[in-house]
């Protein structure tokens, strides 16, 4: 079958379906402490209905836990349902530094499979810009995707928000070398249609994407 | 006889809680929130069965099984898969993991498996140990 792949749509596509899955994966996590708590309550009823009395200490410390896996759970949902909601609008004004937020959470799976650390600087004033949200936040992900595989185990990436002549600036440190061709295709293909560009600096080690106003 | 297992995963409230429902039917159970330490501690004071979290930061489940399968042949691995995850299952089955179990577990599945993985390594001590004196008969020939 012949067919000619949409960069930005598969990619697209692609970096929902990493992101769900991921997200899917700490659902399920919450799901499971959940589970074992209540199946705790049920040991110790049962112990209970054999005569042996129950400590409130115990049953404190149990709905405690329940209560941080669904507050836990909350914020999960609540990170998804903005992120779904970033392909609504083609084009809409976005706060920079709300949005790198939600991406360095996205990626936090991720980084903690990888041992990096992503911090973000914050930024000292809202950074408003239109744009398309959805392909800005595949961008930041698949920079930063490259950025984690550069900085290995045990490395730390900063982001800098930052306003810029034209626009706005984000940079990524701590990378510790360039190891592939980058930008790759679908990071081009963004690049494009964000009209923004990506550079690589290898004495301080870092990546800056600049986005127009 | 208490079967001596370890519980491996990341997610503290999991596995404390999962310890708690396990040391309440009879088992001696020790925790660990990372696959290098589990590993460490595998070797150094030796378990009945491991139950290993199949995603795991800086080291996965996969990667934990074939280093303690390596050392230590005879130990039962149970794994657990967040996201029913067949084919690392059957991965998971290829590198020496004695099962896999969904989460959320169900516990009474889990503690019948580590009751398994203690009997299967028993047989497996008992069938080394009869290999070794075999092997020393023959040897003295008699």
């Amino acid at each position: 079958m012949e067919c000619k792949p949409d960069i930005l749509g598969w990619n697209g596509l692609q970096f929902f379906g990493a992101i769900s899955a991921s997200i899917s994966h700490e659902i399920k996590n919450v799901i499971a402490i959940i589970n074992e708590n209540a199946g705790l309550l049920e040991d110790y009823c049962f112990m209970a209905e054999k005569g042996k009395p129950i400590d409130p200490a115990r049953m404190k410390a149990i709905s405690e836990k329940v209560a941080k896996q669904v507050k836990r759970g909350d914020g999960i949902i609540r990170m998804m349902n903005r992120f779904a909601h970033s392909v609504d609008e083609p084009v809409r004004s976005v706060d920079l530094a709300e949005l790198i937020a939600l991406v360095v959470a996205l990626n936090g799976r991720f980084a903690a499979n990888k041992n990096v650390k992503v911090d973000v600087r914050p930024a000292e004033a809202p950074l408003l810009l239109s744009t398309n949200p959805f392909y800005l936040e595949n961008l930041l992900f698949l920079c930063l995707q490259y950025a984690m595989e550069s900085a290995g185990g045990g490395g730390v990436l900063t982001l800098t928000p930052e306003k810029s002549a034209e626009g706005f600036s984000i940079t990524i440190t701590g990378l510790a070398d360039f190891p592939e061709p980058f930008p790759t295709r679908p990071v081009e293909a963004l690049l494009e249609a964000l009209d923004a560009t990506l550079t690589a600096d290898p004495a301080s080690k870092s990546l800056t994407l600049a986005l127009k106003r | 006889m208490t079967e001596k297992v370890l519980l491996v995963d990341d997610e503290i409230d999991f596995v404390d809680t999962l310890a708690e429902r396990m040391k309440t039917r009879g088992m001696n159970v020790s925790t660990s929130t990372s696959a290098k330490e589990a590993i460490k501690r595998v070797e150094e004071e030796g378990f009945d069965a491991v139950v290993l979290d199949l995603m795991m930061p800086e080291m996965d489940g996969l990667e934990a099984l074939a280093a303690m399968k390596e050392k230590n042949p005879d130990l039962q691995v149970i794994l657990l898969t967040g996201y029913g995850s067949v084919e690392k299952g059957v991965e998971a089955m290829k590198l020496g993991a004695m099962d896999f179990l969904e989460k959320p577990i169900d516990t009474a599945s889990l503690a019948e498996r580590i009751q398994k993985a203690q009997a299967n390594r028993m047989i497996l001590v008992e069938k080394k140990t009869e290999d070794k004196i075999r092997k020393i008969i023959t040897g003295k020939g008699w």
